[in-house]
C-alpha cells in the first residue's frame, strides 16, 4: 500500500525526521489559507498523487503570491497528471500539500529498502540528491552508498554516522543526521514499511536537515496490524478494477492486451499468459481465481474480465490441486448461464476430476471451447479471438 | 533417496485442528505420509484424525520423535510457529501459510542463524504448496497422484505451474525424485540455490527443474552456483514474460523492481551459465526428455 507525501511527512516527523511546515488544501482559497498560517515569502503548491516524478511532470509549483497560489492550485485540483510511473492514464489530483520554501545549501538521496538478497533492511544514499535513484545507478553507481541493517538490534549509531561522513555532513549536523538516519529507519520497521525514501534530503542554509519529499510504501500483509496506517489508503490513486478485485478476494492486474484470462494460482496464470503470447495473442489481464474457487468466485472473476472493454475471448485455465474440476466447470457453466459473455470463450481443465469436470461442460450444450493441454488452450483462445474480430 | 522428506520423515501439522490443517492433515495421511500428531497450543492431551495434539512443538517432538513440521498457522502468528518449530528440534519445515509479514520473515531468518548450519531447521515457504518425495511422503496441499517415482528433482516458487510440470514429465513416462516449492514471497526460507546442494548430492536425482519467476535475484544466484558447483543438468522456466515493470503479479514476490528481475533477463542470463531454458511452458516435459536422452 502507498501514501501521500504528506501523510509520509507526518509519520517521519513523529519518528523524529526533519520536515518543514506545511499543511493541507482541497480547493484553491484553502491553499492561500494555508499558506498565509503557515508563513514565509515562497511556498511550494504540490500535487498529491501516488507517484515519483511529479515536479517534471508539473505537479510543483513555485509561488511568491497569493494570486499564484491560487492559479496554481486551481490548475491542480482535478487534473490528470501523467508521470512516468504512473502510466498514460495518469492520476487524478484531489489534494494539495503547501509547503513552506526553503533556502537548500544541499540535496541527498536516502532510502531504506527491503533487501531481498541481503534478507534485511538496506539504507541506500547518495551525496546527488533530487536524481532518481535508476538513473544514479546506471550514470554514477559509485556514488550510492548501501548499508545493511542488523534486524536483531537496528540501525547502530556509528553506521548512522558512517553514513553522515560518507555522504560530507560537517560534523555540526552529526547528531541531527543519526536523529534522522535511526527515525527513518524506525519508521520502516516499526510501521511494516516496504520502503522509505526521501529524496531530497536537503541541507538548508540555517544548517537544518529537512525531507523535502517523503514517500512511504507498506506490507499489505502486514496491515491487519496497523490500522491506522490502513487508513491512510486513498483509493481514489489506485486502478478501480485492481481495488474491486482485491475486495472481492481475487489477484488482478490490467494490461493492455485482448484474451482475458481466469486461472488459478500466480505461477501459472503468469505461464499461461507468456503462453497466449507465443500463440501469437496477448493477453488483458493477470487473474489467479486462486484455491477452492466456488462458483460465486468464478462468476465474480467473469464480471471482473469483461468489465474491460478490450477483452474479446475469455482463456480459463484451472490446474485443480484443492480445487475440483467438477466444481469449477459448474461454476464457469452457472457463469456463462447468467452473464452474457458475447465472446468466445475457451477452457482448459486439469488435475483433480479432470473428467467428470469436463462432462459437465459438454453436457451444459453451451458454446465453450475445450482444450487438453496448456499449448492447445493458448492456440485456440487465440485462433478464436482471430476468427471473432477478424484481425490476424 | 530423496531430499529432505522420505518414508522416514515424522510429520507435525501446527494448525492441526484448524479448518485448513485438518482437510489437508487428512489428504496427507491419505497419501501414506507419516502425520504422527499435531500441535494447537491450548489443545495438548486430545485426539484429532486419531492421533495425538500438543501445546508445543518440543512436547510433540519429545512424545512422537517428529523431525518435519508443516505450518498452517494464520498470517500474524505463522512466524511465531516456524520459530517454535526451530528451536523445537524440528529438522525440515513446511510453511504453507500466505500473507506472512516480511519483516516477521525478516525476523525468522534472523533468529535462524543462532543455530549451527548443521544443527539449523532448513525452512521452506512460506506461501507455497509444499513439498513431496512421491511414493515416500508428501507434506503439502498438492494432488499427489499428478507425480510419478522418478529422478528429476523440481524446485519452484509456484504450486499450479509446478503440477503442470510434473503432470507433463508423467505424460512422457518420467518420474520425480523430490519437488520443493519454495514458495511466492519475497522473502522466504530457503532459496533455489539451497536445494541445487541437496540435490547434487542426491544420487537418485539426475537432473534439477528449476520454476522461477519475475523479481528478486534467487534464480541467477542458483544458476551461478550451478555453474560452478554442479555436475547435475540445470532445466529452468522463468514465469512472466509479459509482466510489465512495477506490478505486483500475484505473488508478493512477483515483481520486477530492479534491474535483473525481468523474466526475459533472468532467462538470458541463465542461458549464459549453462542452464537449459524451457522455451514455453507447454515444454517441461519434452525440454526434460531431450536433456535426459543426452545423458
Amino acid at each position: 500500500m502507498e501514501i501521500h507525501e504528506y501523510q509520509a511527512k507526518e509519520l517521519l516527523a513523529e519518528f523524529g525526521v526533519g520536515v518543514g511546515p506545511g499543511g493541507l488544501a482541497y480547493s484553491p482559497e484553502q491553499a492561500v489559507y494555508r499558506a498565509k498560517e503557515i508563513g514565509g515569502e515562497v511556498w511550494a503548491v504540490k500535487a498529491q498523487i501516488h507517484s515519483g516524478a511529479r515536479g517534471k511532470a508539473g505537479g510543483i509549483k513555485i509561488c511568491k503570491t497569493d494570486d499564484e497560489i491560487w492559479d496554481a492550485a486551481d490548475e491542480l485540483l482535478g487534473k490528470r497528471l501523467v508521470t512516468h510511473q504512473t502510466g498514460p492514464q495518469g492520476k487524478v489530483v484531489h489534494r494539495l500539500y503547501i509547503e513552506q520554501g526553503c533556502d537548500i545549501q544541499r540535496e541527498i538521496y536516502l532510502a531504506f529498502v527491503l533487501d531481498r538478497a541481503a534478507e534485511r533492511v538496506t539504507v541506500v544514499a547518495s551525496s546527488e540528491g533530487g536524481m532518481e535513484i535508476e538513473q544514479l545507478a546506471a550514470e554514477k553507481p559509485e556514488a550510492i552508498i548501501k548499508i545493511h541493517v542488523e534486524p536483531a538490534v537496528g540501525l547502530q549509531d556509528f553506521q548512522a554516522r558512517e553514513l553522515a561522513f560518507a555522504l560530507g555532513l560537517p560534523a555540526s549536523m552529526l547528531s541531527q543526521a543519526v536523529t534522522t538516519f535511526q527515525g527513518a529507519y524506525r519508521a520502516m520497521r516499526d510501521l511494516d514499511g516496504t520502503m522509505v525514501e526521501i529524496n531530497p534530503l536537503v541541507v538548508t542554509g540555517d544548517g537544518r536537515l529537512l525531507a523535502l519529499d517523503g514517500k512511504m510504501s507498506f506490507d499489505d500483509n502486514a496491515m491487519f496490524r496497523h490500522p491506522k496506517i490502513a487508513e491512510l489508503r486513498d483509493k481514489s490513486q489506485e486502478d478501480p478494477r485492481e481495488m474491486q478485485a482485491a475486495d472481492r478476494g481475487l489477484s488482478y492486474v490490467g494490461l493492455d492486451g485482448n484474451i482475458g484470462c481466469i486461472i488459478n494460482g500466480a505461477g501459472l496464470a503468469m505461464a499461461s499468459m507468456d503462453m497466449i503470447m507465443h500463440a501469437g495473442g496477448e493477453p488483458a489481464n493477470f487473474l489467479d481465481i486462486g484455491g477452492g474457487a466456488s462458483a460465486e468466485r468464478t462468476a465474480k472473476a467473469f464480471r471482473l474480465v469483461l468489465a474491460d472493454d478490450n477483452v474479446e475471448t475469455i482463456l480459463v485455465n484451472i490446474f485443480a490441486g484443492i480445487n475440483r474440476c467438477d466444481w469449477i466447470a459448474e461454476g464457469v457453466v452457472q457463469a456463462v448461464q447468467k452473464i452474457d459473455i458475447g465472446v468466445p470463450l475457451v477452457v482448459r481443465l486439469s488435475g483433480t476430476n479432470v473428467e467428470q469436470g469436463r462432462k459437465i461442460i459438454k453436457d451444459s450444450g453451451l458454446d465453450i471451447i475445450m482444450a487438453d493441454t496448456l499449448k492447445e488452450a493458448a492456440d485456440k483462445a487465440v485462433a478464436a479471438w482471430k476468427a471473432h474480430t477478424g484481425k490476424s | 533417496m530423496a531430499i529432505l522428506l522420505d518414508e522416514n520423515s515424522k510429520v507435525i501439522v501446527q494448525g492441526f485442528t484448524g479448518q485448513i490443517g485438518t482437510f489437508h492433515a487428512e489428504e496427507m495421511i491419505e497419501y501414506g505420509t507419516n502425520v504422527v500428531g499435531g500441535v494447537t497450543p491450548g489443545k495438548g492431551g486430545t485426539t484429532h484424525l486419531g492421533r495425538p495434539v500438543f501445546d508445543t512443538v518440543k512436547d510433540a517432538v519429545r512424545e512422537t520423535g517428529a523431525n518435519a513440521s508443516i505450518v498452517f498457522v494464520p498470517p500474524p502468528y505463522a512466524a511465531d510457529g516456524i520459530m517454535e518449530a526451530a528451536d523445537g528440534g524440528i529438522r525440515f519445515c513446511v510453511a504453507i501459510t500466505d500473507g506472512i509479514p516480511a519483516h516477521d520473515m525478516i525476523r525468522v531468518k534472523r533468529y535462524m542463524r543462532r543455530y549451527k548450519k548443521e544443527e539449523r531447521m532448513v525452512l521452506t515457504g512460506p506461501n507455497c504448496a509444499g513439498s513431496i518425495s512421491p511414493g515416500k511422503c508428501m507434506m503439502g496441499i498438492m494432488p499427489g497422484h499428478i507425480y510419478m517415482e522418478g529422478n528429476v528433482g523440481i524446485v519452484g516458487r509456484s504450486g499450479t505451474l509446478g503440477y503442470e510440470a510434473a503432470s507433463q514429465m508423467k505424460e512422457l513416462g518420467i518420474g520425480v525424485s523430490t519437488s520443493i516449492g519454495i514458495g511466492g514471497d519475497p522473502i522466504n526460507g530457503s532459496a533455489f540455490k539451497d536445494h541445487f546442494e541437496y540435490f547434487e548430492e542426491d544420487p537418485d536425482t539426475k537432473l534439477i527443474v528449476m520454476i522461477g519467476e519475475i523479481g528478486g535475484p534467487q534464480e541467477v544466484e542458483a544458476g551461478m552456483f550451478a555453474k560452478e558447483n554442479m555436475s547435475k543438468p540445470v532445466v529452468a522456466y522463468i514465469a512472466g514474460l509479459t509482466a510489465p515493470k512495477g506490478r505486483r503479479m500475484g505473488h508478493a514476490g512477483a515483481i520486477i523492481s530492479a534491474v535483473g528481475e525481468s523474466a526475459a533477463e533472468k532467462v538470458e542470463l541463465l542461458q549464459d551459465m549453462g542452464v537449459t531454458i524451457v522455451p514455453t511452458p507447454s515444454d517441461f516435459g519434452p525440454t526434460v526428455a531431450k536433456v535426459m536422452e543426452k545423458m
